[in-house]
């Protein structure tokens, strides 16, 4: 069952919308419905899925239908057409108060220009949701603590909005949403106001919350470093149609058309950056000579899950997980018989773009040798933001 | 063009005394008793109160919503309208202007409130309230007479709707300006349209919404002057009497009252909405 299911959904504005449709089904393009009719086509027949705990991006040009879209889907505006099947329930189709509490109890959302209450403190904008579905204010007060605390404004519960920098009023927006607990977060375009450095600091935070609450999230944007570095998947949107839906991996590998190219051409920076640009030192590095328990201690340290084993002259051996270890020194088997070598190998001068495959595939990191020693490795999340930001800038914790 | 003759005199007058006042007498005549027990009342409670202490109440508030400046003035003005011998008139007045204020804001915030949500009502009040406010204002005295008779009541409801335009316009305006990101904001997390009307748009239009009632207030007070022509009393038929037995000293007197009190009550107001 998927979590969000919109099927056909057309949108068009305009003096008699039905009539567009008939053209939109005789084949008619967006353009030529403008020129004919006025109409303007919102969005066009469009289908797609939301898997619970998915972050799903939309991303498209200005103009291209992606408000109209998320909008359709809490029914901020009525549909021309189509369905938008939450958790399997017709949205289009509800009555007045259905609508309000599916509203209530399945869909936050968060908003481009905030959307605060001026005249309201930081914890009654939270508390707002709860407060109309009539929970006590004791109850509703800390549930909203909680979402406060949850985004990093514990202390500023009494401010108001105005008061805070955009980057705050958007952590207030976000836990405002969060404080209703919905399973669903519709984000139209959250973090494009904000100035880059507290945009990705909020980009991180969303996928750590995300890590924590596990939400079906949709997430508008038109910027690709956003989407590349969000999206389990990625939808494309042009003229109200979705032209690809993919995951980064795919889109950057194999764009449907010349639209979506055009999205990823950014992206040939992958064709000049090479693995050297952003492999890192391994966090925690494992002896060949120490044995699986020493092992064991290390990534246990490191809070990591699987380490690298090097001999003595930092030549790579293989690569040791945690259970494997701790088998191994259980059973006393040799490290040798454990170790796992189905890892990627590079060189330091490969370019990124032959290693995006790879790092679909595997679950471990990509080594990068010199002759047969381990200079560094490369996690999949340094090569999307290599190829969006032309550096690595995450830390590799984790192995 | 003599051919050509409109008898709209005589339809409203035939409509008037044929079936309004036949058929709605009696509706008109409970009416007024209701309204007169209400200024009076209004009328007696501001006259019990000892002229130093409502003065030092009003010294204080100005203070407080207005500054150093007005309070200053309200004190100075408070003491003109006593040793000039006008505090009874002026409260008569006063009582006048609340009655009739409260009346405008109980029918026009609402009013307001329908034509800024729905398309129709907007049409239909906008033309009229042009219309009301081209027209004179003593024209609004004729049919307040005509159902009231003379005196107090007229006097009120007259001023009422008189008064009652910039209520309805602010209102409107107000909610109309509510920003679009909000009113979704609060929609998305599915509050109802009252809940919309009573959490979110109605505190975010508060400060319109009493600028439009500084307005109605302003203009209530211009009206209970005027009104003094249909025999409502105070400052208005101070002056009146003044005008009239050509005695330029009482009117003066009387006319420095009206602005006094004027003065006041706007500042007082404005006060008050900037503090919200
Ligand atoms: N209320 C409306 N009335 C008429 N046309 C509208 C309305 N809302 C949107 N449109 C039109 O629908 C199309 C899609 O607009 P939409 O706002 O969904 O685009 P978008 O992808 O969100 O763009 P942006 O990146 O600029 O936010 C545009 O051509 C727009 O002009
Ligand atoms: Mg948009």
């Amino acid at each position: 069952m998927s979590k969000i299911n919109v099927q056909e959904l057309t949108k068009i504005f305009g003096s008699s919308p039905k009539e567009g449709l008939n053209y939109l089904e005789q084949g008619e393009t967006k353009d030529k419905i403008l020129e004919k009719t006025g109409m303007t086509v919102g969005v066009n027949r469009t289908s797609f899925s939301v898997e619970a705990g998915e972050i799903f991006v939309i991303m498209g040009l200005s103009g291209s239908g992606k408000s109209t879209l998320i909008r359709l889907i809490n029914r901020l505006i009525d549909p021309t057409d189509g369905n938008v099947l939450i958790d399997d329930e017709d949205i289009t189709k509800m009555d007045k108060q259905t609508l309000t509490e599916t509203r209530r109890e399945k869909l936050g959302m968060v908003f481009q220009k905030f959307g605060l209450f001026p005249f309201r403190t930081v914890l009654a904008n939270v508390a707002y949701g709860l407060e109309i579905q009539g929970v006590e204010k004791s109850k509703r007060e800390e549930q909203a603590r909680r979402a406060i605390e949850d985004v990093g404004l514990k202390g500023y519960e009494n401010s108001y909005p105005d008061q805070l920098s955009g980057g705050m009023q958007q952590r207030v927006g976000l836990a405002r949403a969060l404080a209703n607990d919905t399973d669903i977060l519709l984000m139209d375009e959250a973090f494009s106001a904000l100035d880059p450095l507290i945009r990705q600091e909020m980009q991180d935070e969303l996928l750590d919350l995300q890590n924590k609450l596990n939400k079906t999230v949709l997430f508008i944007t038109h910027d690709l470093d956003e989407a590349l570095k969000l999206g389990d998947r990625i939808a494309i949107m042009k003229d109200g149609r979705i032209v690809q839906v993919g995951t980064a991996e795919q889109i950057l590998e194999h764009p449907a058309d010349e639209y979506v190219s055009n999205f990823v051409k950014d992206v040939d920076r992958s064709k000049v950056l090479t693995a050297a640009h952003v492999m890192k030192k391994p966090a925690v590095l494992a002896a060949y000579k120490d044995g699986p328990r020493v092992a064991v201690r290390k990534m246990e340290e490191a809070g990591v899950s699987s380490i690298f084993v090097v001999d003595k002259t930092k030549r790579l051996i293989g690569l040791l997980t945690i259970d494997d270890a701790i088998k191994a020194y259980k059973n006393d088997i040799s490290m040798e018989e454990v170790l796992r070598t189905d890892y990627h190998s590079t060189r330091q001068d490969t370019p990124l773009h032959e290693l995006i495959a790879y790092a679909a595939e595997t679950k471990y990191p990509i080594t990068v040798t010199e002759e047969g020693r381990l200079t560094g490795i490369i996690s999949r999340v340094s090569i999307l933001s290599g190829l969006v930001l032309g550096k690595e800038k995450e830390e590799v914790s984790a192995v | 063009m003599k051919n050509l003759h409109l008898p709209l005199e005589d339809w409203t007058n035939s409509f008037v005394n044929g079936w309004l006042l036949p058929e709605l007498g009696d509706f008109f005549n409970q009416l007024s008793d209701g309204i007169e027990l209400i200024v009076d009342g209004v009328t007696d409670g501001l006259l019990i109160v000892p002229p130093f202490l409502l003065t030092f109440i009003v010294v204080v508030l100005s203070f407080w919503l207005a500054g150093k400046g007005v309070g200053l003035f309200s004190l100075a003005g408070c003491i003109y309208l006593g040793a000039v011998d006008l505090w009874p008139e002026a409260m008569q007045t006063v009582a006048i202007v609340i009655v009739a204020t409260l009346l405008s804001v109980i029918i026009g915030v609402p009013l307001g409130i329908i034509s800024a949500k729905n398309r129709f009502m907007n049409q239909l009040t906008r033309p009229v309230l042009d219309f009301m406010q081209t027209l004179p204002s003593f024209v609004y005295l004729i049919p307040a007479i005509l159902l009231f008779g003379l005196g107090g009541v007229p006097a009120v409801i007259s001023t009422f709707i008189f008064a009652t335009p910039p209520a309805v316009r602010m209102t409107n305006l107000g909610i109309r300006q509510v920003p679009e990101d909000i009113v979704e904001a609060s929609k998305a997390f599915g509050s109802t349209t009252w809940q919309m009307l009573f959490k979110v748009e109605l505190p975010m239009s508060l400060q319109t919404i009493m600028a439009g009632v500084n307005q109605t207030i302003m203009l209530a007070l211009s009206m209970a002057v005027i009104a003094s022509m249909i025999g409502a009393p105070g400052l208005g038929s101070t002056v009146l009497s003044g005008i009239s037995n050509v005695n330029v000293g009482l009117g003066l007197t009387g006319g420095l009252g009206i602005v006094v009190l004027a003065i006041i009550i706007d500042r007082l107001t404005q006060g008050i909405g900037d503090k919200l």
